[in-house]
C-alpha cells in the first residue's frame, strides 16, 4: 500500500500527488515512470514520475483526470492508499551537456519535462522551455520551469495566455529567429510530438520524445507498448520511454493508442495517449 | 510378503483395468465459464487407478521426473487409502504438487516411462499427484511441512527474485534448509507465469494463493511490487544483508513474428492477452477496470501450451478460434490433454501453415492474416523437424484478432543493470553447471532465465537444484569465514 501524503489541484482537472514510496524515490531519475493499480478491481496504468524527494521517501505524480482510472484517482485524497505501485520503470533520460536545449511540453507533458529540464540546467545546458496548453486554466509548473529556464514561452489554443496557437509555432519562431538549438525534447500528445519531430528533422536538430503507450505490466512482459523505432520494434517500458523522435513511427503509435476506443471502454485510451492528452479525441 | 506376492497382487489388480479417465466439465458447458475443466478423481477412483501401479523395482517412472518424486511410493499410499501419507511423500521433493499435477507434461515425463504404457495405458501419475495434493489442501489445514530452523536461528538470508515456478521452488527449498528467504516479485500478484499466464480453467488461482499462504506461514517473506534491477538492484540486495541472490526471473519477454502488420490493432502477444484475462480478470469487465477487445474471428499463432491457453481463453470470451501451427499435429509442443481439450471446445487447427503478413482495415484494425503452407523437412540441429514454405501456396485467412504465441525470451532488466552478469545466446544468463552460479559471485540462477522458455516442472527442477547449490556455497563460505576468524584469534 502506498499512502497519498498530499494532493493539490495544479490546473484544471490536473492533480498533484505526493506519495510515500521510499524505494522508488531512492532510484527515480528523469524520464522514468511508475505503474499503479488503485484497488483490487483496478487496471494497471503508467504515470510519469515528475519529482521525488529521496530523503523524505516520496514521489510526485501529476495526473490529469481523463480516463477511468485517473478519474478514480482524482476522487482519492491525502490519507488514502494506492494498492500497488511499481517503479521506477523505463530507462532514465540521457542528459548530457550539449549546449542549448529546447524543452517542449504539451498539456500534462509539463510534468515530465520538469525533472528533465531541471537536470539539463544542472549539467550546464541553456534551457528554453516551451509549454502548450488548451487555455490558461490548464497551465501549471510555470514558476518551477521559469526558475531553471532561460526563457519560458507559452502557447494556448484559445489565446487566454501567451501566444495563441500551437507550441510548435513557438518552436518554429525560435528556429526562424536564428536561435541555435543543440537538442529538443518533446513530451505531450502524439500529434504534437510528431509535428515537433517533422519540424526539427528539417532543421537537423537532435530530438527526443517521451512516449506513453498502452501498457499492462510495464516490465517487458506483455508487449502492449511496442513501438516501431527505425527498423526495430521496441518495447516502450524497457527500451524507452524516450526515443529518437526522428525514428519513431508516429502513425502506428497513434493508431495503437486508440485501441480501446473501439471496445467501448470509456476513456482508457486517453490514459495512455501521451501525457498531454486532454481527451480531445473524444470530442 | 515376498516380492513375487506383491508383484502378482498388483499385476492381478491391474489386469483388465483401464486407466481411469479424468472427469471434466462437458465441453459445451465449460466454454461458457472460466472454472476448472478437469474435476479431479474421487477417492475411490484414485485408489482404483493407483492400484494399477506395478510397483516396479527399477522404478522407471522416477527417472522421468525433473524433481525426483518417489512416484511408486506415493502411488502405493494412494492405493492404500493413506492420502495424507501420499501427499507427504510428494512434498518431500515437490513444493507445488497441486500445480504440477495440473500443468506437467506427464506424457513425455514420468508416464512415458511407465511399464504399463508399453502395452496399454500408463498409470495416471499426474492425476494421482493432483488428487493427493488437492486432498491434502481440502482436508488438512496444517498439512505442509513445518518451518525448519537451526536452534531457532536462520542460517543466513537469501533473496529470491521472481515468484514463478523456479523462484517458488528455490524459496521453499531454501526455507526448508533453514535460510531466511525473501521473495521479490515485480507484479502485484505472486506466481509468475502461473499467475499471469496459465488460465483459471487449467490452474485455479486459489490453489496458487494457497501455496503462497503456506510458504508465508512457513516463514518465507514475500514482497510484491519490487522490480529487481530497478526498484532495487542486485547490489542493493547484498547491501541489505542477503548473502546470496537467486534469479528466477523466467522468460517473460514475448517473441514477435517480425512480419508486416504486427503493429495493427487487434494483434496481441499471448502474454498481453493472457495477462489481461488471467491477472487482470478482463473477462469480468466492466466489474473490473481492465478492458480487452477481442474480435469474432481469432487466429492464434503457435503450437505450445501458451497457444492452447490463448485459444481456449478466446473461446470462452465468445470468439471463433483457429490455431495456425507451422509443423504437423505430431509436432505440437503442447501437452496432449490441452490439445484434446482445445479440440473438444471447438478450436480449429490449421497445421503446416505459417503467417507471413497481417492486413488491416482503414482504421488500422486487423482484418486478415496471410499464411503460406509449409512442408516438413529433415530434422534440424536442435532435433526438431525442419519446415520450409511451399512456393505459391500463400493465402489469406479472415481474422479480427491475432494472438502471437511463439515463445518468450529472457527479460533483460536484471542483466542490463547488474554489473558482471554475463549472458549467452538469446540473452539467457550464463551459469556454471552444477553450481548454478552466474558470472557474479553469490548470484545464482535457474529456470527459463538460463534455459529460455521451457516448462514449469523443468524450472522447478532447476530451482530446487540451485537452492541446494546455494546451500553448499553458503555452508562452504561460512565455514571458511569461521576458519579465518579462528585463525586470526
Amino acid at each position: 500500500m502506498f499512502k497519498i501524503l498530499e494532493k493539490e489541484a495544479v490546473a484544471h482537472n490536473v492533480w498533484k500527488y505526493v506519495i510515500a514510496a521510499s524505494d522508488v524515490a531512492k532510484k527515480a531519475q528523469p524520464g522514468q515512470f511508475v505503474v499503479l493499480r488503485l484497488h483490487e478491481q483496478g487496471e494497471r496504468i503508467p504515470i510519469s514520475i515528475s519529482d521525488w524527494d529521496r530523503d523524505a521517501g516520496t514521489i510526485t505524480l501529476i495526473v490529469q483526470a481523463v480516463g477511468h482510472t485517473t478519474q478514480q484517482l482524482a476522487e482519492m485524497n491525502a490519507g488514502d492508499h494506492i494498492l500497488d505501485l511499481l517503479g521506477p520503470l523505463g530507462k532514465p533520460a540521457v542528459i548530457e551537456q550539449v549546449g542549448t536545449v529546447a524543452c517542449i511540453a504539451g498539456g500534462v507533458g509539463t510534468a515530465i519535462i520538469y525533472p528533465e529540464a531541471r537536470r539539463h540546467q544542472e549539467v550546464g545546458n541553456r534551457v528554453l522551455t516551451l509549454i502548450g496548453a488548451r487555455s490558461r486554466d490548464h497551465l501549471f509548473y510555470q514558476e518551477e520551469l521559469a526558475a531553471i529556464s532561460e526563457r519560458v514561452l507559452v502557447a494556448t489554443d484559445d489565446g487566454s495566455y501567451g501566444y495563441k496557437g500551437f507550441v510548435t509555432d513557438l518552436l518554429r519562431q525560435l528556429i526562424d529567429d536564428g536561435i541555435h538549438l543543440d537538442q529538443v525534447i518533446a513530451v505531450g500528445p502524439i500529434p504534437m510530438m510528431q509535428a515537433v519531430a517533422e519540424l526539427t528533422k528539417r532543421h537537423d536538430i537532435k530530438t527526443i520524445v517521451s512516449l506513453n503507450p498502452i501498457m499492462v505490466d510495464g516490465t517487458g512482459m506483455c508487449g502492449a507498448c511496442r513501438v516501431r523505432v527505425g527498423d526495430e520494434v521496441k518495447f516502450c517500458c524497457i527500451d524507452g520511454p524516450e526515443f529518437d523522435a526522428h525514428q519513431v513511427d508516429f502513425s502506428s503509435l497513434l493508431r495503437r493508442s486508440q485501441l480501446y476506443e473501439r471496445s467501448g471502454t470509456s476513456c482508457n485510451s486517453t490514459e495512455n495517449m501521451g501525457e498531454g492528452c486532454d481527451g480531445q479525441c473524444h470530442k | 510378503m515376498s516380492q513375487v506376492d506383491i508383484f502378482s497382487k498388483h499385476a492381478a489388480g491391474s489386469k483388465g483395468t483401464e486407466r481411469a479417465p479424468m472427469p471434466t466439465q462437458p465441453p459445451e458447458e465449460r466454454v461458457k465459464n472460466f472454472r476448472e475443466v478437469s474435476l479431479g478423481y474421487s477417492p475411490e477412483t484414485a485408489r482404483r487407478e493407483a492400484s494399477r501401479c506395478l510397483q516396479c523395482r527399477h522404478r522407471p517412472c522416477t527417472k522421468g521426473c525433473p524433481v525426483g518424486i518417489d512416484i511408486p511410493g506415493f502411488v502405493r499410499l494412494v492405493a492404500e487409502g493413506d492420502f495424507a501419507g501420499a501427499a507427504a511423500v510428494i512434498r518431500q521433493d515437490n513444493t507445488l504438487p497441486a500445480v504440477c499435477g495440473r500443468v506437467c507434461p506427464q506424457e513425455v515425463q514420468c508416464e512415458s516411462l511407465c511399464v504399463l504404457g508399453r502395452k496399454g495405458q500408463p498409470v495416471a501419475i499426474g492425476n494421482l499427484e493432483r488428487f493427493a495434493a488437492d486432498w491434502e489442501r481440502e482436508n488438512r489445514e496444517d498439512a505442509a511441512s513445518k518451518p525448519v530452523s537451526v536452534n531457532g536461528k536462520k542460517k543466513g538470508k537469501v533473496a529470491v527474485v521472481g515468484s514463478g515456478p523456479a523462484g517458488l521452488t528455490a524459496a521453499a527449498e531454501l526455507n526448508r534448509l533453514g535460510y531466511g528467504v525473501t521473495i521479490f516479485e515485480a507484479l502485484h500478484t505472486p506466481g509468475g507465469v502461473l499467475a499471469y499466464g496459465i488460465p483459471e480453467f487449467r490452474l485455479p488461482k486459489d490453489i496458487l494463493a494457497h501455496e503462497f499462504k503456506e510458504l508465508e506461514r512457513q516463514g518465507v517473506e514475500l514482497r510484491t511490487n519490487v522490480l529487481i534491477g530497478s526498484t532495487l538492484t542486485v547490489d542493493d540486495l547484498f547491501a541489505q544483508g542477503f548473502q546470496a541472490v537467486f534469479l528466477g526471473t523466467g522468460a517473460g519477454l514475448p517473441n514477435l513474428l517480425g512480419i508486416p502488420g504486427e503493429d495493427l490493432n487487434g494483434v496481441y502477444t499471448a502474454n498481453e492477452f493472457l495477462t489481461r484475462v488471467n491477472l487482470m480478470k478482463a473477462y469480468l469487465y466492466p466489474q473490473v477496470d481492465t478492458p480487452l477487445y477481442l474480435g469474432k474471428r481469432v487466429v492464434v499463432i503457435g503450437g505450445g501450451n501458451t497457444a492452447m491457453d490463448a485459444a481456449r481463453t478466446a473461446v470462452r470470451l465468445g470468439s471463433e478460434v483457429m490455431v495456425v501451427y507451422r509443423r504437423s499435429r505430431e509436432n505440437l509442443p503442447a501437452r496432449r490433454e490441452e490439445v484434446l481439450h482445445a479440440e473438444e471446445e471447438g478450436v480449429e487447427f490449421r497445421f503446416l501453415a505459417s503467417p507471413i503478413a497481417i492486413r488491416g482495415d482503414e482504421q488500422g484494425w486487423v482484418e486478415a492474416i496471410q499464411c503460406v503452407n509449409m512442408e516438413l523437412g529433415e530434422p534440424t540441429e536442435n532435433g526438431r523437424q525442419g519446415v520450409k514454405p511451399i512456393a505459391g501456396s500463400e493465402h489469406w485467412l479472415p481474422a479480427d484478432s491475432v494472438i502471437v504465441a511463439i515463445g518468450q525470451g529472457p527479460n533483460p532488466i536484471i542483466s542490463r543493470t547488474t554489473p558482471g552478469l554475463e549472458t549467452g545466446l538469446h540473452g539467457v544468463l550464463k551459469v556454471a553447471p552444477e553450481t548454478f552460479m552466474t558470472t557474479r559471485e553469490g548470484v545464482f540462477a535457474a529456470g527459463d532465465i538460463i534455459t529460455g522458455g521451457a516448462t514449469v516442472i523443468k524450472a522447478m527442477g532447476g530451482g530446487k537444484k540451485a537452492a541446494q547449490a546455494i546451500d553448499r556455497y553458503l555452508r562452504h563460505k561460512n565455514s571458511r569465514l569461521i576458519g579465518q576468524s579462528i585463525g586470526e584469534v
